[in-house]
């Protein structure tokens, strides 16, 4: 008796909580009245991740207040979150949500293209065309089937940041534009008992990211873009971009035990030995500059050794040797955010934000007027790289979203720890795009 | 503590409740009595009942539905995929590594915590000089969180820093390993770091027990000629039984959920290619990190599966002499 009593509560409440669950997650499905631009007052959530305290941050609260006072009806609430919190849990569960933060953090590429298909973002096409001329082919990573979906603020190519002093010690003449050369300066480099390259194996990415420019050499442009559009990695190439770096990494090049190295935010990191001249090559974007200065002992000398060249050509192979990978960060408007939402984003990627932007040195701007205000040495040789470039295919794993970028980036991984083969990588991708 | 008790009861089947429902009384006082009882019961347990079931059971029923889809968190989840999610990871070598791990930490956890922790509880458990120091002492490692311990273990292995140049200075460099790098070598330095921080909990578990066995006891068998040794062997010990079941039941729990010191301690290359990952890391790697999230719900079922399975097991089994109250012997 009594126990039967305590199932019949038990069961009572466990209806009340569902009743009581159900009214939480339903609503929110009126539509956002359109209503004239800056009429009525609006609060636009923004999220981003410039979440460490620097220039970065202290210039996007910076960007929202004068823009709100020049738009006094819009008020912006900015939430500073770290990128992988903010992209792999934050964004997708306020995006499930009905109530997602208005403009936020957009990479672009297969994740972009998720977002869409589920009816996430709003579209700009109209709305951006003067911005999306000025910022060029760049902004064609937040294009979904050639509609606009995001603006960037930041791009920037790869290359391969070094050590003058080190190479000008042994005896390297000029920064290698092929891997023959770069083959001869690591012999050249261990000559002088130097590291010749470090690399951030231990966060996977920074160690893929051989392999992505193994691809791009091997790969034709348009095999790049098939594999992109299709997620069709049918084409050689993409075993040929494991042999070549098998090849690679069979002449030892890094630095030992290179698999559980970090890749940047730490001394230890594969950032702070090339920083703090423990090692001659890092390949990384240009996003470098900045992370380098924060784990550097000495600033003011990192600044006088510290150069940029764009990754090798491989000579005899289909890439285009001008092409180079790169990404950047943009951002995008909720689907039904308030019209204020895509003159902030206007706004965000107009030539006075992005000097500004440029100034913090951060990143590069996309802006072309902005170019101007990039300084530092190493950074404008990246810019002139990234507007000389034929091709600019971004980041792979971003390329073809996060879950065949991930399978992507562990078989390349285990390339690098020596259980791994080229042809793993092409059937992991394949297995991942079915799962 | 009850009211949990209550809920698993119904949601777990047959498990028979021990307490209350012999006291049948006849007269209406007693009736009356029995239904304001009823009443408190009711009361005093529904916040902890609503809480468990909106934050616990009804969870779990969405993570048994969600894996059952072939979801990657962007809109509803609408491919029925049936039972593929948990036939993938049973296909998945790195899961299967994963499995390989916990059940490491497991047995490797009981196996060389159990007897150190024995051993020092017993030391500590004599009468000398700074005693409570070394009680101290053996506990701070539990204190500490997890991540900062994670963190400054890698801090100290790192190559070439202190641990070994320490070992080096010892003139022992020949031991020096690739100890987070090295890919048959990783696990072992976890289960280490493990060791360190959780055997004082064992520690101070066991104290607690040792000061529950009476003296007169060991007394008695002092008089009657047993060395210490035999004193420990045969009366201390065995009395120690319901304490050290406890342990080995909260250890396997904890080693088989074990998540923050691997994930800090061990970066994610080492992670992804089975050497460190562990169940609990296997399905956020999988969940978050490669948007599988019906995946990954698929994976959170299986560890939920497996530490209930173990946990009934080992109470049935090991636990019910100790839930019964049998610490002397005498039965209800």
């Amino acid at each position: 008796m009594a126990t039967k009593r305590r199932a019949s509560a038990v069961l009572a409440l466990l209806m009340t909580s569902v009743v009581v669950l159900a009214g939480c997650s339903g609503g929110g499905e009126e539509a956002a009245p359109q209503s004239e631009l800056y009429k009525d007052p609006v609060t636009l959530s923004w999220w981003h991740n410039a979440s460490q305290d620097g220039p970065g941050k202290t210039y996007w609260e910076k960007v929202a207040k004068d823009f709100s006072a020049l738009h006094p009806t819009v008020k912006i609430e900015i939430e500073a979150i770290e990128t992988n919190q903010l992209q792999r849990t934050r964004l997708p569960a306020a995006l499930l949500s009905s109530d997602p933060p208005d403009i936020f953090q957009a990479w672009g590429g297969g994740e972009m293209t998720e977002q869409v298909e589920a009816d996430y973002l709003k579209e700009i096409t109209d709305q951006t065309k003067t911005e999306v001329g000025d910022i060029g082919s760049a902004a064609e990573i937040w294009q979904v089937k050639g509609k606009q979906y995001g603006l960037p603020f930041r791009m920037g190519i790869e290359g391969v940041w070094y050590n003058k002093e080190m190479f000008a010690k042994a005896g390297i003449a000029a920064p290698p534009t092929t891997f023959e050369e770069l083959n001869t300066a690591v012999t050249k480099l261990k000559a002088i008992n130097v590291i010749p390259i470090a690399v951030g194996a231990g966060d996977k990415w920074p160690a893929a990211h051989w392999w992505y420019n193994m691809a791009l050499r091997a790969c034709s442009v348009d095999a790049l873009k098939k594999a992109s559009a299709e997620k069709n990695f049918d084409d050689p190439c993409f075993v040929k971009a494991g042999q070549d770096l098998k090849a690679f990494i069979d002449t030892k090049p890094f630095q030992p035990n290179f698999i559980a190295t970090p890749g940047q935010n730490d001394p230890t990191s594969a950032n702070g030995m090339l920083a703090n001249g423990k090692a001659a090559m890092e390949l990384m974007g240009d996003w470098n500059r900045g992370t380098l200065d924060t784990v550097t002992t000495d600033k003011a000398k990192l600044a006088s050794f510290l150069g940029w060249f764009p990754v090798p050509a491989i000579s005899g192979s289909p890439g285009d040797p001008k092409a180079a990978l790169g990404g950047g960060d943009g951002f995008s408007c909720a689907k039904n955010a308030p019209a204020e939402c895509v003159e902030f984003l206007k706004y965000l990627v107009s030539p006075e934000v992005q000097k500004g932007y440029a100034e913090t040195g951060t990143g590069l701007p996309v802006a072309k007027g902005a170019a101007d205000a990039v300084k530092d040495p190493a950074l404008k040789s990246i810019l002139e790289a990234t507007s000389g470039a034929s091709y600019v295919q971004l980041w792979l794993d971003t390329a073809y979203g996060s879950t065949v970028g991930n399978a992507m980036n562990d078989a390349i991984v285990a390339i690098f720890a020596g259980n791994g083969t080229p042809e793993k990588v092409v059937s992991a991708m394949k297995a991942a795009a079915s799962k | 503590m009850t009211s949990a008790n209550q809920i698993r009861m119904p949601a777990g089947g047959a498990s028979a409740s021990p307490a209350g429902p012999r006291r049948g009384g006849h007269d209406s006082a007693r009736r009356a009595d029995n239904r304001r009882k009823w009443y408190e019961i009711i009361g005093l347990t529904t916040p902890a009942v609503l809480i468990y079931v909106m934050f616990v059971l009804v969870p779990m029923g969405f993570a048994v539905y969600y894996s059952l889809f072939r979801w990657r968190g962007v809109g509803p989840p609408t491919e029925f995929v049936g039972l593929r999610n948990y036939t993938l990871a049973f296909q998945d070598p790195i899961f299967l590594d994963a499995l390989r791990n916990n059940a490491l930490i497991v047995f490797g956890s009981l196996l060389i915590q159990g007897p150190i922790a024995l051993g020092v509880a017993l030391l500590l458990n004599r009468r000398f000089r700074g005693r409570a120091v070394f009680r101290l002492l053996v506990f701070v490692p539990y204190v500490l969180a997890e991540v900062t311990v994670g963190i400054m273990w890698k801090l100290l292995l790192t190559g070439d820093g202190t641990v070994d140049a320490l070992l080096r200075s010892l003139g022992m460099g020949g031991l020096v390993q690739a100890w987070l790098a090295d890919l048959d070598v990783v696990i072992w330095t976890l289960l280490a770091i493990l060791t360190w921080k959780y055997v004082g909990f064992a520690i101070i578990l066991l104290l607690a027990g040792l000061s529950n066995v009476p003296d007169e006891l060991t007394e008695a068998a002092a008089i009657d000629g047993a060395s210490w040794w035999q004193i420990q062997r045969h009366v201390t010990i065995p009395l120690l039984g319901p304490t050290i079941r406890i342990w080995m039941f909260l250890s396997m729990i904890g080693s088989l959920q074990i998540f923050d010191m691997i994930w800090v301690t061990s970066v994610p290359a080492v992670r992804s290619l089975g050497a460190s990952a562990t169940m609990a890391t296997y399905m956020v790697d999988n969940g978050f990190f490669a948007r599988l999230w019906g995946y990954g719900n698929a994976v959170a079922v299986i560890l939920f599966v497996i530490s209930f399975v173990a946990a009934l097991l080992f109470q049935r089994f090991l636990l019910r002499r100790d839930i019964e109250g049998a610490i002397t012997g005498r039965a209800k």
